[in-house]
């Protein structure tokens, strides 16, 4: 058996989004741009894409842009929504427990005078609202706070919040890990939101950014007009396509997933908790995405229970620094409040559409073990 | 790997916070070798709290010292850890160089313990 319980990284593509691909990868091959049937094909492609992407939202199709990554439409997002209030604002605000991509794109602000603070979170990973109230004036350019964290799953109020900014600046949620949460942006009330394909069983090298309309965006890279301005390159047709074909699946029987899927969840939690001593869940207990359970095993370092999960054929992934290129441990649980030792024994496990209840009994059969052999290898401190 | 029953020396390196913690314990005794009684490592197992390159290089280490004299085992480097281990990411190095530590500890507070004259 393989199991693959790391969806939060990336997924497999839907057999459907693929064959909604293929003729863009095969004989429709025109450039988008060009006055041609081969180009009008392509072109009419996106527009029909584009509008489906906008009616899954609750958007307009005018009001989504394609970029050539997730990352790349964070970027865009913060650079280019705050590079046009220079010298108008002077401030931003981001969370302790952004993605990478949410917290790097700021340093492309500071040599412009803009400083950035982070929101705090409790322990739970909920951003600290009091100091959003206190800290939000008509001088910050930009809110950016992530809808779902990706590392332990905790959702973020969002339309509270939004409601707190009331205007005051621009907001931003990068929705990549909130695929199994509403994504309806009047609900929401958000001035931007990413998507990201490759999380809900699209192709990965393409993000979607939402921009409502009236949002001062400004291009952050230069080289045509594709994308209203926005974003110049010739458009990755294929995965357009595949991008609103995988949308539309993630959103046609939504409920019935989700359901199916905290059914799993809880089974995989107790079921670690209750066989496996000095485990702990992190993330909120009841405000969590249904796919992400993280835990913190006390007595083992996170590669190597990966690498032994590996070793039986299971996927997953965690925030200990010996899995960071930077040998740092994980931003997010440090911010949470864990202590690095503790942040060493961390092992996320995330579910998607194919996982089964076989799979998850056969992770809890392994697992034990796993814990038990790396805790008798260990000194006693 | 494991534990070494009253060791005549052992050595712990690292620490929780950075995530990797070695301990490496020593049976040394004493080889007739013809012309002199050589002090050689009869047994030596390690403990280690860490990620897969800290557990490998702890293993390697006790494999490369295991019968050895206290000279020989001096000299193993970590570069001898890495080798036997068919090479090491760069991010990983650290660990061998831990792993080394360890056991150079373990001699340095054997040797503490039995100093001469």
């Amino acid at each position: 058996m393989k199991v693959y319980f790391d969806n939060a990284a990336s997924t497999k593509i839907d057999s459907q989004v693929l064959e909604a691909m293929m003729p863009y990868l095969t004989n429709k091959y025109g450039n988008a741009s060009s006055l041609h049937s081969w180009g009008q094909e392509a072109s009419q492609a996106i527009s029909k894409a584009r509008k489906k992407i906008a009616s899954l939202i609750n958007a307009s199709p005018k009001e989504i842009i394609f970029t050539g990554s997730p990352t790349e439409a964070v970027n865009l997002a913060i650079v280019g929504s705050v590079m046009p209030q220079m010298g108008q604002k002077n401030k931003c605000l981001t969370t302790s427990i952004e993605h990478h991509a949410g917290l790097d794109p700021f340093d492309h602000l500071a040599p412009h005078s803009f400083k950035t603070n982070t929101i705090p979170v409790d322990n739970k990973g909920v951003v600290d609202l009091s100091f959003l109230k206190k800290n939000i004036n008509n001088k910050i350019a930009l809110v950016n706070i992530m809808y779902v964290n990706n590392e332990v799953g905790t959702i973020q109020p969002i339309a509270e919040i939004a409601k707190l900014i009331a205007g005051q600046a621009i907001f931003h949620t990068d929705a990549a890990a909130a695929k199994y949460c509403d994504l309806n942006v009047k609900t929401l009330k958000v001035d931007l939101m990413t998507l990201a394909p490759h999380k809900f069983y699209g192709p990965k090298g393409i993000g979607i950014l939402y921009v409502k309309r009236g949002t001062k965006l400004k291009a952050i890279i230069k080289g045509g007009k594709h994308e209203f301005g926005l974003r110049p390159g010739t458009e990755n047709v294929a995965y357009i396509v595949g991008a609103a074909k995988a949308l539309e699946l993630l959103q046609k029987d939504k409920q019935k997933e989700i359901a199916r899927l905290k059914k799993l969840q809880n089974s995989l939690v107790k079921g670690v908790l209750s066989k496996v001593k000095g485990s702990r869940l992190t993330g909120h207990p009841k405000k969590r995405c249904p796919d992400v359970a993280s835990f913190l095993i006390k007595g083992v370092e996170g590669e190597a229970i990966l690498l032994r999960l590996d070793a039986k054929n299971i996927a997953s992934s965690s925030g200990s620094a010996c899995t960071a290129g930077d040998l740092m441990p994980s931003h997010v649980l440090r911010a949470m409040g864990y202590k690095p030792e503790e942040a060493h024994g961390s092992l996320r496990l995330s579910l998607g559409k194919y996982n089964s209840q076989k799979e998850v009994n056969y992770f809890l059969n392994v697992f034990p073990k796993i814990v038990n052999d790396l805790r008798r290898m260990a000194p006693k401190l | 790997m494991g534990e070494i029953k009253r060791p005549d020396a052992y050595a712990q390196v690292g620490n929780p916070v950075c995530g990797d913690v070695i301990k490496i314990y020593l049976r040394i005794e004493e080889k007739d070798n013809k012309k002199k009684a050589e002090k050689y490592i009869k047994d030596i197992k390690f403990q280690t709290l860490g990620c897969a390159a800290a557990i490998a290089t702890s293993s390697v280490t006790t494999k490369l010292a295991k019968g050895k004299s206290l000279a020989e085992a001096r000299k193993i480097s970590k570069t001898d850890v890495a080798q036997f281990l068919g090479g090491l990411p760069k991010v990983k190095l650290h660990c061998s160089m831990l792993a080394v530590e360890a056991l150079s500890e373990a001699l340095d507070n054997y040797e503490k313990k039995h100093k001469q004259g």
